[in-house]
């Protein structure tokens, strides 16, 4: 089956290694995300024209460009136009927080749209200001609408850091594949028990964030 | 009324979000104040005053580390152990290239794809990975001598050894990977010759393994690795057409690294160290058998034909699209 290669050496402690850079770049992106991303979606939300035409833009690049063609772009693009070198990590950071920042902004824009008038005027007849107006009607019912969408997000994008081997960093898809050629003679049927064992790995990285998603909602429902 | 408090939030929130940026990015950039980063600031700093990309020999020195860019999934020739270490054919040379200059070496691990990126932005000093000579190639990164070659060959059953293109029939097909070397090479030379072409290694086997095809072209040293894997075929035509070779590369330009490191295949030839490298890292995959035909000893490529091999050169880039499709076996 090919977990006999795991127990060689220390491949299973590196492939946690690489599991934690997984996680470590996508979590620190979604993070930004998150913060960026509810920022645009306000904006987006107050119908300006300049800001409506900005971000369409900037989703539609985001909708088109391969997260791939984007790493190559900022890793190596940013040396050869503008000699600025940055560390691989962060050229990730910076990529997959672009990407997340577009869909955040256009769940927040959707969600502050999809209020509709009618909860903001029987707000205002009650008697609650604007403060009060967010605080206890419009945001607890944005924050539920976006839980579902946006734990969608962050489990994708823990998914997509596999991309980032192609500009050097060494995750846990990356220590996979090192683990199964450096056995391509010893054990050739190490790919299955290898592969198993990622599969494993991601799904332990990311059932505790749907868990979360469901207790949140369940709790904010009552 | 309500666009107005929208605003306000907006540039509370704004304030707060930039803070908060701000923040977490000096907070990672100090965190992470690695010597590798000290090296790779200080080459930033460099390239903006001289616009330069790379890192002369004595600033490699200097900084006491050089980066080399090697394969790290492609046994035998640069992969990483159960130890976490770096092993393989380039590798071993990459050790002694280290150990010559003094420096700790800092392998980075590169994807065929994005091997001439590396160089062109100096993210790396050295290529050493598996990196054929080709002209295209020639006018993005500068090559250093010779430390292997790299050919066509003919892989057949046993029981019906292909020693010469010339046995095979006119009814009978010869199996290649779509944008190979092999493809490229057969239809230019032998077009009577009916080729099946396959997207992907895997299939490629697969059809070769059930005997849709009289025998298999592809770079020499996939065919060489599959018939000692799998007893019942053999290479019947080790070597055919352009002989291609690998060495390393470095930045366009990069001069004084370039000479060193011709001088250093040179003078390891003396001591016969490519096929000692062979001897510890190849003869596994390729036996004794084969080591005269990848071994480039002191830069010098015993074959005449390496002379032609670079007018063809420009057929020689599809070979990376071999030694991808064989990464998926």
């Amino acid at each position: 089956m090919g977990f006999e290669v795991l127990l060689k050496g220390n491949n299973m402690v590196r492939l946690l290694a690489g599991l934690a850079v997984s996680l470590r770049i996508s979590l620190v992106s979604v993070a930004i995300s998150i913060v960026l991303g509810v920022i645009l979606g306000i904006l987006m939300a107050l119908k300006n024209p300049i800001i409506t035409v900005i971000s369409r833009v900037y989703l539609e690049i985001v909708r088109i460009m391969p997260q791939m063609v984007l790493l190559f772009l900022v890793y190596f693009g940013t040396t050869k136009a503008m000699g600025i070198n940055l560390e691989a990590e962060t050229a990730a950071v910076i990529v997959f927080s672009f990407w997340g920042t577009a869909e955040m902004a256009d769940l927040v824009r959707g969600a502050l749209l999809n209020i509709p008038a009618i909860q903001y005027e029987s707000s205002i007849s009650l008697g609650l200001n604007k403060l009060q107006t967010y605080r206890y009607v419009i945001v607890p019912q944005i924050i539920r609408r976006m839980i579902p969408l946006s734990i969608n997000l962050i489990t994708r994008m823990i998914k997509t850091t596999s991309l980032v081997m192609m500009i050097g960093i060494v995750e846990v898809l990356k220590v996979g594949q090192q683990i199964i050629e450096a056995n391509r003679k010893a054990s050739p049927g190490a790919a299955f028990g290898v592969f198993l064992i990622i599969f494993l790995l991601y799904f332990i990285a990311c059932w505790p964030i749907s868990m979360l998603s469901r207790y949140l909602e369940k709790r904010w429902e009552n | 009324m309500k666009k107005n408090y929208l605003k306000r939030i907006l540039a509370s929130a704004l304030t707060l979000a930039l803070g908060v940026v701000t923040l977490t990015g000096c907070g990672s950039a100090s965190a992470k104040e690695s010597p590798a980063e000290q090296t790779s600031s200080e080459a930033s700093a460099q390239e903006q005053s001289d616009s330069k990309v790379y890192r002369t020999l004595d600033e490699i020195k200097e900084s006491g580390e050089i980066n080399i860019g090697v394969f790290s999934d492609k046994n035998p020739f640069g992969y990483v152990d159960e130890n976490g270490e770096y092993q393989g054919y380039d590798v071993y040379f990459a050790n002694k290239l280290g150990e010559d200059l003094g420096v700790k070496i800092n392998f980075v691990s590169t994807e065929a794809a994005s091997r001439v990126e590396y160089l062109e932005t100096g993210k790396v000093d050295i290529v050493l990975a598996n990196f054929t000579v080709t002209e295209e190639r020639a006018e993005k990164v500068d090559f250093a001598l010779p430390y292997m070659n790299v050919a066509l060959g003919v892989v057949s059953p046993k029981d019906k050894v292909i020693k010469d293109l010339s046995e095979i029939k006119a009814d009978d097909q010869v199996i290649v990977i779509s944008g190979t070397t092999a493809e490229t090479y057969l239809e230019k030379n032998y077009p009577d010759i009916k080729l099946q072409k396959f997207d992907t290694y895997a299939t490629a086997k697969t059809s070769f393994e059930n005997g849709t095809g009289v025998a298999w072209a592809n770079d020499n040293t996939e065919v060489i690795a599959y018939a000692i894997e799998n007893p019942g075929y053999e290479v019947g035509i080790p070597s055919l057409g352009s002989q291609d070779t690998i060495a390393p590369a470095v930045s366009k330009g990069n001069s004084t690294l370039l000479d060193w490191i011709n001088s250093e295949i040179e003078s390891l030839g003396k001591e016969n160290f490519f096929h000692a490298d062979y001897e510890a890292t190849l003869i596994d995959t390729y036996g004794k058998d084969y080591e005269e035909t990848l071994v480039v000893e002191g830069g010098k490529v015993a074959d005449s034909s390496a002379t032609e091999a670079s007018s063809e050169a420009s057929t020689a880039t599809s070979s990376e699209a071999a030694t991808d499709a064989s990464s998926a076996e």
